[in-house]
């Protein structure tokens, strides 16, 4: 049985899609973090799937860059989730609506 | 009609008008009317720092248009006969392509003789407020409102076109409401007021057009292109010369307090007594017949419509004649009394004897003036009140005033040799020989019956009997006195001319005034007497007899208390409810007309502008809610608008 | 020699791959879903961490070796080790106060619709075109992909590509025509640090609290939202009931 290339951009697009329910669900901000890391990965693997079909490795590259921006961010992220933590003493999402009206 | 027309046709008016010589009183007569507009300016702006000396600016004012005025008239009568007809070009006003108005002045013989009586009897008057007026913490606004008045009126009389003439109307209109509610605190007051510039001004509407007529028929509001013109523009009998003249009397009811338009003059005696003397005896009111006399050419056309207006003329003569027989309040028999007077002069005019008309109008002037400014001395003695059952017995007290007033009650009674008797006498002679005008004879001379009874029943309650009048509410009684001499000077000055008045005309063809007038009216009125004269005269005198004699006994002897007010005498009291029969028929619709549209500007007008804030309140509040300020939320929104961009690429592709 | 694990997968009646996509696919699945449902945030970590591994494993099956080896060394390895000291520092078991603020309506069931319709058109429109048999193996050659069984034969893969080996290939290229994007993101990288420090300070007055005479607190005011409580000491500042003046000992300091 060979593995068309599509399952794994099937597979990638449910993990995508899970990551993407996971952030709207979830209310412990960390959790919706890791579900956008979630998200990210999910694309890396669809990058690096398509650099298999056009067989080059471009794709492969890209999903290198992607990696490193998701370290930054993931870096910048936490450091603002501390912040926020201290301020409002608790990782509840819906405790940040000062832009309610 | 047209018969008689030819046959009395006279010098059509206005064909010949000439320039005055510069410096003459007639090319200074422009200052006439500015010099009091000056000093009421004046007044208005410095009237407080004047305090008392207002008095003598205005008089100074005063003064100086009546001695102007005595130098038009002596120099026009320095002119030869047929070359007395000035006009003196001021300044042009509206010069709008075929519409060309100027101000300028129309000075002739009509014009000089409206002048000597506005400008010497506003004088007295203004003399007269000096006692009457003392005291008035607006003094000063007093005579600025009078002088201000005194400008409009010679406007009014001095205008050479229908435009200006309308200037001064409509003036004159605003005068009277400002004087009228002078004491405008008093509520009832200001209401009167109202009434008489709204009432006023109903009639403007029909002078107004008249004026358009005027203008599209002849290309011109000039008198001078006007009235000499109008025989040949118009033609006699014409449907356009009926209409102008109509509309024309319309206006002049509504000044001149005719029926329909007359019920503002009663409560205007709600102002002080020396605007009732000056505006609505003297001056004001006079103004329709001036009106009607300068138009006669128009007139002249359509005699049949003269003959209306003197039947509404002897009509309104009558009922408010009954009127005056009832009422307690000594101002108001006044104003009655001059309504009706107006009456008798609108016959003269009307039936085509504009002499007639202004003779009455110049001699019930100076009597009428008399009377109110004698009825004021008794209102300033007896502390302000008017009921004629609450005085009595003040000839002992005040003399002058008793004596005087009595004067001014002959004249107007028509008593000879008064002046009354000789213009009352010559406006029945003029409906006595008109064809088709009899029964206003008849009428009018019930009227002069009438005039006499309830003349002296003013007399006799006020001055004569033994005194009525008791302490009123508050405990006050009144002590009353003679007036002070600036009050009771004019008083006399004015009964000498009731008295001598009569010379101004005494034969109806060769009187002085019917020779002075003639360059300025055109005589329409019929020369066939139905009756000898001297029987006329003999009838009517003996009516007026018979009246006094009447009145003396009843209220001498047997009516020593007021009537009740039931039957003919309550209608009588309550003015037969014409001011409640317009109350019902005009003003209550008016008032639902505007209470209903005063509902719609506030639910539909206001409710759309302010319905829409509301909207735009509710939507945005309903919109809100999209702002959670959950960021939760906002990814939601952010997948959503994603996957629909996701959607379109993939129709896109598809081929959607 | 390049091993072409589909090529040599053509004739096999089983294969390697397909095995192996059906059981890592099976944890990679299974571990995100768990990311999401598990309540505890430690467990939904952990869980994230085999679900990086499940990735790198198929980076390895589809010959993207660095990027495996990069996916475990970077993601799991440090990027969720950061995770879980967060998750330390904020408080384990701060999960209680999820049930202070009520739900927002209808986030669950539109999240749940727009998650279905989202894969939905991600499966179509960018899965769609690669599920034949074809494109198990890619081939360089076009031509020689007109039928299935064609291009199975011809497959070339990533045999070209990685011909002197993957790390090789991907740094050619990265130092090569993707130069600079590279040196960009390595000073984003030290932005990001500096952010990260500068974020991470705390929020110290640049004056002394003792001496400043405006900054006068009410000895008896105790509130504990106002006040920034950070570790495993948040619950303490109630302990601080009886302090005067202004000083006040600080347990956050020691962090």
């Amino acid at each position: 049985m060979v593995v068309p290339a599509g399952y794994y951009l099937l597979l990638a697009a449910a993990l995508f899609s899970i990551g993407v329910v996971g952030v709207l669900v979830r209310r412990n901000i960390i959790v919706m973090f890791m579900c956008i890391e979630l998200m990210l990965n999910s694309v890396n693997l669809t990058l690096v799937t398509f650099s298999r079909i056009n067989g080059n490795l471009e794709g492969q590259v890209l999903s290198f860059f992607v990696m490193v921006v998701a370290a930054a961010e993931v870096t910048v992220g936490l450091a603002l989730i501390v912040n926020l933590f201290r301020l409002k003493a608790s990782t509840d999402a819906d405790e940040v609506d000062s832009l309610r009206s | 009609m047209s018969a008689v027309l030819a046959a009395s046709e006279g010098v059509v008016p206005l064909t010949q008008v000439l320039t005055a010589p510069g410096g003459s009183p007639v090319d200074l007569a422009w200052l006439i009317p500015v010099v009091p507009a000056v000093s009421a300016g004046l007044l208005l702006l410095f009237g407080k720092r004047l305090g008392r000396l207002a008095a003598a600016v205005a008089i100074t004012a005063m003064g100086y248009s009546a001695v102007a005025s005595t130098l038009v008239f002596a120099f026009l009568g320095s002119q030869p006969e047929g070359g007395r007809t000035f006009v003196r070009t001021v300044g042009t006003w509206i010069s709008a392509g075929p519409l060309q108005v100027d101000w300028s002045l129309l000075v002739d013989p009509l014009a000089s003789v409206m002048l000597l009586l506005v400008t010497w009897v506003g004088l007295l008057i203004h003399i007269y407020s000096i006692g009457y007026m003392h005291g008035d913490e607006r003094y000063p606004r007093f005579f600025a409102y009078m002088n201000l008045f005194a400008a409009s009126m010679l406007i009014l009389v001095l205008g050479s076109s229908f435009l200006t003439l309308f200037v001064g109307w409509e003036l004159v209109g605003l005068c009277s409401y400002l004087l009228v509610g002078f004491w405008f605190e008093n509520r009832d007051y200001a209401t009167a007021a109202k009434k008489a510039f709204i009432v006023n001004r109903i009639g403007d509407v029909g002078f107004m057009i008249a004026m358009f007529l005027v203008f599209f028929a002849f290309g011109s509001l000039d008198f001078a292109q006007v009235l000499p013109e109008a025989a040949t523009v118009l033609g006699a009998g014409s449907v356009t010369a009926v209409a102008i003249c109509l509309l024309l009397f319309v206006g002049a009811t509504g000044k001149s307090a005719q029926i329909p338009l007359y019920v503002w003059l009663p409560d205007a005696m709600a102002g002080p007594t020396p605007v009732s003397a000056l505006i609505h005896a003297a001056t004001m009111v006079t103004a329709g017949v001036y009106l009607l006399a300068r138009t006669s050419p128009l007139w002249a056309l359509v005699p049949e419509w003269g003959l209306l207006v003197a039947w509404i003329g002897v009509i309104t003569a009558l009922v408010t004649a009954l009127i005056a027989c009832a009422q307690r309040d000594l101002k108001k028999i006044l104003a009655y009394s001059t309504i009706s007077q107006l009456g008798y002069m609108f016959i003269g005019v009307g039936l085509g004897d504009q002499v007639a008309g202004i003779f009455h109008l110049l001699t019930h002037g100076f009597f009428k003036a008399l009377l109110f400014l004698a009825a004021g001395s008794v209102m300033h003695a007896m502390a302000n009140r008017t009921d004629v059952w609450g005085m009595g017995g003040l000839l002992r007290v005040m003399p002058i005033t008793a004596i005087t007033a009595l004067v001014g009650v002959l004249a107007i009674a028509g008593v000879p040799p008064l002046s009354g008797f000789w213009s009352k006498e010559e406006v029945l002679a003029a409906a006595a020989d008109t064809p088709g005008a009899q029964p206003i004879w008849l009428l009018g001379a019930i009227v002069a019956g009438l005039t006499a009874f309830y003349m002296v029943r003013w007399f006799y309650l006020i001055f004569l009997g033994s005194p009525r009048w008791q302490a009123d509410a508050d405990g006050s009684v009144p002590h009353p006195h003679e007036s002070p001499l600036s009050m009771t000077l004019p008083l006399v000055v004015l009964a000498v001319l009731s008295v001598i008045g009569g010379l101004l005309n005494i034969n109806p063809e060769t009187g002085f005034l019917h020779g002075w007038l003639e360059p300025s009216v055109l005589r329409y009125a019929g020369e066939t007497p139905f009756l000898a004269e001297a029987m006329a005269i003999v009838l009517v005198v003996a009516l007026s007899v018979v009246g006094l004699a009447v009145a003396l006994l009843a209220y001498g002897r047997r009516w020593t208390r007021p009537a009740p007010s039931i039957g003919a005498a309550g209608a009588a009291q309550r003015a037969f409810y014409v001011d409640r029969f317009y109350e019902t028929v005009v003003m209550v619709p008016g008032w639902l007309l505007a209470k209903g549209l005063a509902t719609f500007d506030r639910l539909g007008i206001d409710g759309l502008v302010n319905g829409s804030g509301r909207a735009t309140q509710r939507l945005a509040s309903v919109t809100r809610q999209l702002q959670t300020g959950f960021v939760r939320s906002y990814v939601l929104a952010v997948l959503a608008g994603a996957v629909l961009v996701g959607a379109m690429f993939f129709g896109a592709g598809v081929g959607w | 020699m390049v091993v072409v694990l589909a090529q040599a997968a053509v004739n096999e009646p089983s294969n390697a791959e397909f095995f192996v996509f059906i059981v890592i696919g099976a944890i990679s699945l299974g571990s995100a879903l768990c990311v999401v449902v598990l309540r505890n945030a430690v467990h939904g970590a952990l869980m994230l961490v085999v679900n990086f591994f499940t990735i790198a494993v198929f980076y390895a099956v589809m010959e993207a070796q660095f990027l495996a080896t990069v996916q475990v060394i970077v993601y799991a390895g440090a990027i969720m080790v950061l995770f879980l000291f967060v998750i330390m520092l904020v408080g384990v078991d701060s999960e209680q106060d999820l049930r202070a603020n009520p739900a927002i309506p209808a986030q669950r069931p539109a999240a749940a619709v727009l998650g279905l319709v989202l894969f939905a058109a991600l499966a179509i429109s960018v899965a769609g075109p690669y599920l034949q048999r074809s494109s198990a193996c890619p081939s360089t050659e076009a031509a020689a992909a007109a039928t299935d069984a064609a291009a199975l034969t011809s497959c070339v893969g990533l045999a070209a590509a990685n011909e002197q080996g993957n790390t090789q290939g991907v740094g050619a290229l990265l130092f090569g025509e993707y130069v600079w994007p590279f040196e960009v993101t390595s000073v984003l990288l030290v932005i990001a640090a500096l952010g990260a420090m500068v974020l991470g300070r705390k929020d110290e007055p640049l004056i002394d609290r003792v001496d400043d005479p405006l900054v006068l607190r009410d000895p008896q005011e105790q509130t504990s939202e106002a006040e920034p409580v950070s570790g495993p000491a948040g619950g303490a500042a109630d302990d601080h009931a009886d302090t005067v003046g202004a000083y006040r000992a600080d347990a956050s300091e020691e962090v």
